[in-house]
C-alpha cells in the first residue's frame, strides 16, 4: 500500500462552526438565544460533544462589517475573542477540539505560536487553528500595524507566517526542554525569540485552512491538516478531494495527509414533507424583507428602502464608482451595471420578487441537507463510503439550540449504519481526527 | 472608594504557581478559602501559559472569585486585548478584570520585532492601550442590541460610536490609531475594573484616572503600611489601594524559614512566619489598604494554611469581608455602575427627552 494513494476511512465526522455574523444565524425566532451569553456557548458545546462531534469552530471578523458607510444592523452583530471563549469552554468539555480563527495579517507569529500553544495545553491538546488571512487596510484601521498586504502577497505572509509558528511549536527539543533560539527575518515581520511553552499532548495545534483558490488549495495541501472546504455537493466534494488529493501527493505528503470537512448546513425533520416545510419557514427568517432590500443595496451602492421587497428588481441603475471591494459590501464599479442588467433578466425568468431573487442567491443551495433524519443518514453514508470528505463543519441556524435536533435523531442514525463514531477515540483532537503526529523538521532543528 | 479604617478589606492570591495542569483545583480551593480575587501573572517565563487564558478557565467553572490577568500593554495589540478582556468579562459572568502592564522587555520586543521600549515611553503605551481598551468597551452602549423584529434590525446602530483613537503628539512609539466600534458588544460591567502597579501611575505616567485600583508594594512589611498611606495621600480617595505581599507559612510541620530557599527576591514585602504572625499582620494592613494581594510561595502548600487558619480568623475579627454572592469584580473594589462616555440615553436625559 502506497501512501500516495488515497484510502477512504469509510466515516464522517462533525465538526460545528458557531458563525454568528451574518444571514445564516436566525435571530428572528422565539427560541434563538443570546449570541454573546457564555452560557449559549455552553449549552451548544456540550451538545455537540454528546453527539461525539471532532470540534468546536469559532469565527472572526476583525472590523464589523459595514453598510452603507455605517455598522450594519440586520444580521447577528459581536461575538467573544475566539481564543478567550474556547479556553473558557475547555473547562466545561473533556474530548471535542477547540478550534480557533485567527489572522495572519494582525497577528504577530510569536505571540499567536504562544497563545495557540496555550489554548492547546489548557486544553489538554484540543486546540486548533484555522488560518486565515486578510489583505485590506480597511480592516487595519483597528490595529497598530495597519496590515495592509498587496493581494498577491497575503499567501506568502501566510505561508512565512504559518512556518514561523510551525518552528515555534517544534523548538523544544523533549518535553523539557531546551528550547531552541527561532529566528525569523522576513518582509513582513521580524521574530527573534526562545520558545516558553512544550508541546501538547497532541504535539501541537491542529491547522485549519479554508482557501479555496488554486494559490489558496496549494497553501493547504502543503501547511494544513483540515481543509474546511466549500465543496459539500456530492461530485464537487468527490471532484475536491480528488484536486487536494493531487495537490497534497506533489507537496510530498500522503494523499491521506489533507481532511477535508465542507461548510454545511442540515434542516431535518422526521420526515421529507416536514423538512421542506422547515426549510421554506427558516429561509423565512434568514432573508427578511429588509435584509433583502440591503442584500441589493450593496450592489447598487445606494438606498432602496423605497422598493418592495415583494416586487421586481429596481429599475434605477447601480452608482457607478470606484469604491473598495473590502467594506463588507458587494461589487461596485463599472461592471455593477452589468451585473444589476443580468439579475433583472434572471429574476424576471424565474418571477421571483427581490426577496425571493436574494434568498436564491444568499440561500446555501449546495451546502443545505435537507429532508428525513434517515433520508440525509443514507445520502451522508454515500460520502463515507467513497469517502468525498472527511466530515462536515455544520453551521447550526439556531443558538443555542440548533444542533439538538442532529445529535439526537441524525448523529443515531450514522451510528446504525456504522459511518460515524460511536466514542471519541482519544483525549486529543488529533487522535480523534486519525490525524498522524508530525514529524519535527529539521528546519527548526538546525541551530540559528 | 475610599480610606477604609473602619470598614472590612479584601484579599487576593496570585495563582501563577499553580500552573495550568493544577488550575482548576487551585482556583476552586481559592475561593472556597474566600478570596475575593485571584490574579494571573503574564511575564514571559519556561513554561507559563497565557495569563488571559488561564483566567478564561478559571471562568466558568467558579461563581464568586474575580479572575484578573495581567496583560502587557507594550508589545500587543490594543484592539486585540480590549476584545479579549471583553471576552474574559462575558465568560466569567462579569468578574473580569485588567492588570496592565508595561515591564521593560528586550525578549519580548524582539519576539514581534521591535525596539525596545523603555522609561517614560513605557507609561505612553499603558496610557494609551488602557485608553483605547475603555473606548471600545464603551463603544456599544448597553443597549445597542435591540433585536427589533418589526424593523428587521438587530442592532440600533445609532448606539454604536466609532472610537477614532489617536495616539497623543508627544507619543514616543510609532504613533497609531484605532477606529472601532468594538467587535463584541460591552462587556457585562460596562468597564472591566483596570489595575496598574503605583509606580506606573501618576503624572506624566498612566493618569490615575485611568486606573480603578493600584498595587502597591514596599521592600519590607514594616515599610508597606507606610508606602500604603503615602499612595493614598497624593492618589485620593477615587483609586483603590492594594498592597502586595509574599507569603512562606510553617507547613506541614516545616518552619518558613525553611522554605524561604526556594522562593527568589521579588521586590515585594515578604512575611515568614506563623499563620497567627501573618493574620495579625494581614488584619492591620487591612486597616490601612482596600485590599491585600498575597503571593504564596507555594500555592498549593500555603494556600492550604491561609484556608485553614488565616482567612476565617479575619473574618472573624471583622477586617475581612465575606465574598459577594454572584458579585461583579466592581461590586469588590465598591465601583458603581459605570458609565459610558457615548450614551446617547444620557444625553437624550439631559436634554429632556
Amino acid at each position: 500500500m502506497t501512501r500516495d494513494i488515497f484510502q477512504p476511512s469509510g466515516q464522517i465526522q462533525f465538526g460545528i462552526f458557531f458563525q454568528g455574523v451574518n444571514s445564516g444565524t436566525i435571530w428572528k425566532a422565539e427560541e434563538s438565544g443570546s449570541q454573546t451569553d457564555f452560557e449559549s456557548f455552553r449549552h451548544i458545546v456540550q451538545s455537540a460533544e454528546r453527539g461525539k462531534f471532532a470540534a468546536f469552530f469559532l469565527g472572526e471578523g476583525l472590523r464589523l462589517r459595514e453598510h452603507l458607510g455605517r455598522p450594519h444592523a440586520l444580521d447577528v452583530v459581536g461575538r467573544p475573542d475566539a481564543q478567550t471563549m474556547l479556553a473558557a469552554l475547555a473547562a466545561v468539555t473533556r474530548n471535542i477540539g477547540l478550534v480557533a480563527t485567527q489572522n495572519t495579517t494582525y497577528n504577530d507569529p510569536a505571540d499567536l505560536a504562544h497563545r495557540l500553544s496555550s489554548l492547546d495545553l489548557i486544553s489538554g491538546g484540543r486546540a486548533a487553528w484555522n488560518v486565515v488571512t486578510t489583505d485590506n487596510a480597511w480592516t487595519g484601521a483597528n490595529f497598530r500595524r495597519g496590515g495592509y498586504l498587496d493581494h498577491a502577497d497575503r499567501y506568502k505572509h501566510a505561508e512565512a507566517f504559518v512556518e514561523t509558528a510551525k518552528r515555534i511549536w517544534d523548538s523544544w527539543e523533549t518535553a523539557n526542554g531546551p528550547a531552541r533560539h527561532i529566528r525569523h527575518e522576513g518582509q513582513h515581520y521580524t521574530v527573534d525569540v526562545t520558545p516558553r511553552l512544550p508541546r501538547s499532548a497532541q504535539y501541537r495545534p491542529v491547522l485549519f485552512q479554508a482557501g479555496d483558490s488554486p494559490e489558496g488549495r496549494d497553501f493547504a495541501a502543503r501547511q494544513a491538516d483540515v481543509i474546511f472546504s466549500a465543496h459539500p455537493k456530492f461530485d464537487d466534494a468527490v471532484e475536491f478531494r480528488r484536486d487536494i488529493v493531487s495537490r497534497s501527493v506533489a507537496a510530498g505528503r500522503g494523499a491521506n495527509a489533507v481532511q477535508i470537512m465542507p461548510a454545511s448546513e442540515f434542516i431535518l425533520a422526521a420526515t421529507d414533507q416536514e423538512a421542506q416545510e422547515k426549510k421554506a419557514w427558516v429561509r423565512s427568517l434568514q432573508i427578511g424583507p429588509q435584509q433583502a432590500i440591503a442584500y441589493l443595496e450593496q450592489f447598487w451602492g445606494r438606498e432602496l428602502s423605497s422598493y418592495d421587497p415583494d416586487g421586481p428588481l429596481p429599475e434605477i441603475d447601480p452608482v457607478v464608482e470606484e469604491t473598495s471591494e473590502t467594506r463588507g459590501s458587494g461589487f461596485h464599479g463599472a461592471k455593477a451595471r452589468q451585473l444589476a442588467d443580468q439579475w433583472r433578466a434572471e429574476a424576471k425568468d424565474k418571477g421571483l420578487s427581490i426577496r425571493g431573487f436574494v434568498t436564491s442567491k444568499t440561500a446555501r443551495i449546495d451546502s443545505t441537507f435537507t429532508g428525513s433524519y434517515s433520508a440525509v443518514a443514507d445520502h451522508l453514508a454515500e460520502y463515507a463510503r467513497v469517502g468525498a470528505v472527511d466530515g462536515f463543519n455544520i453551521s447550526p441556524w439556531l443558538i443555542p439550540t440548533g444542533l439538538d435536533d442532529i445529535v439526537n435523531h441524525l448523529v443515531p442514525e450514522l451510528q446504525e449504519r456504522g459511518v460515524y463514531p460511536t466514542e471519541y477515540r482519544g483525549t486529543t483532537l488529533r487522535e480523534n481526527l486519525g490525524l498522524e503526529t508530525p514529524v519535527r523538521s529539521e528546519e527548526s532543528v538546525r541551530v540559528s | 472608594m475610599s480610606s477604609n479604617n473602619n470598614q472590612a478589606g479584601f484579599l487576593a492570591i496570585e495563582l501563577d504557581g499553580a500552573g495550568y495542569a493544577n488550575l482548576a483545583g487551585a482556583v476552586l480551593a481559592a475561593e472556597s478559602a474566600g478570596f475575593h480575587v485571584a490574579t494571573f501573572k503574564d511575564a514571559p517565563a519556561a513554561g507559563r501559559v497565557n495569563a488571559l487564558q488561564r483566567a478564561a478557565f478559571a471562568g466558568p467553572i467558579t461563581r464568586t472569585i474575580a479572575v484578573v490577568p495581567e496583560v502587557d500593554t507594550v508589545y500587543t495589540e490594543p484592539s486585540h486585548i480590549s476584545t479579549q478582556l471583553a471576552s474574559l468579562d462575558y465568560v466569567s459572568g462579569g468578574r473580569a478584570g485588567w492588570i496592565a502592564t508595561a515591564a521593560e522587555s528586550p525578549e519580548s520586543a524582539a519576539a514581534v520585532g521591535r525596539t525596545s521600549v523603555e522609561g517614560a515611553a513605557l507609561a505612553q503605551e499603558a496610557a494609551a492601550s488602557i485608553e483605547v481598551g475603555r473606548r471600545l468597551w464603551d463603544s456599544w452602549e448597553d443597549d445597542a442590541v435591540i433585536r427589533d423584529v418589526a424593523t428587521g434590525r438587530y442592532i440600533d446602530v445609532d448606539k454604536l460610536h466609532y472610537v477614532d483613537f489617536e495616539t497623543p503628539a508627544d507619543f514616543a512609539g510609532t504613533p497609531y490609531s484605532v477606529k472601532g466600534p468594538s467587535i463584541i458588544p460591552r462587556p457585562l460591567q460596562g468597564q472591566l475594573p483596570v489595575l496598574a502597579a503605583a509606580s506606573l501611575v501618576g503624572e506624566g505616567l498612566v493618569p490615575a484616572d485611568a486606573v480603578d485600583a493600584v498595587l502597591v508594594s514596599a521592600p519590607t512589611a514594616e515599610l508597606l503600611a507606610a508606602e500604603i498611606r503615602d499612595v493614598r495621600t497624593w492618589l485620593g480617595a477615587a483609586v483603590a489601594v492594594i498592597a502586595e505581599l509574599d507569603v512562606v507559612l510553617d507547613s506541614r510541620g516545616q518552619d518558613a524559614g525553611a522554605r524561604l530557599v526556594a522562593s527568589t527576591d521579588s521586590g515585594r514585602a515578604r512575611f515568614a512566619g506563623s499563620a497567627a504572625g501573618l493574620t495579625e499582620l494581614l488584619d492591620s494592613l487591612l486597616r490601612e489598604a482596600d485590599g491585600v494581594r498575597v503571593h504564596p510561595a507555594e500555592v498549593d502548600v500555603d494556600l492550604e494554611e491561609l484556608a485553614r487558619l488565616v482567612l476565617p480568623e479575619l473574618r472573624r475579627r471583622g477586617s475581612l469581608r465575606e465574598p459577594i454572592q454572584d458579585g461583579t469584580f466592581r461590586d469588590v473594589l465598591g465601583l458603581g455602575p459605570a458609565q459610558n462616555r457615548y450614551s446617547t440615553s444620557a444625553a437624550a436625559v439631559a436634554a429632556g427627552k
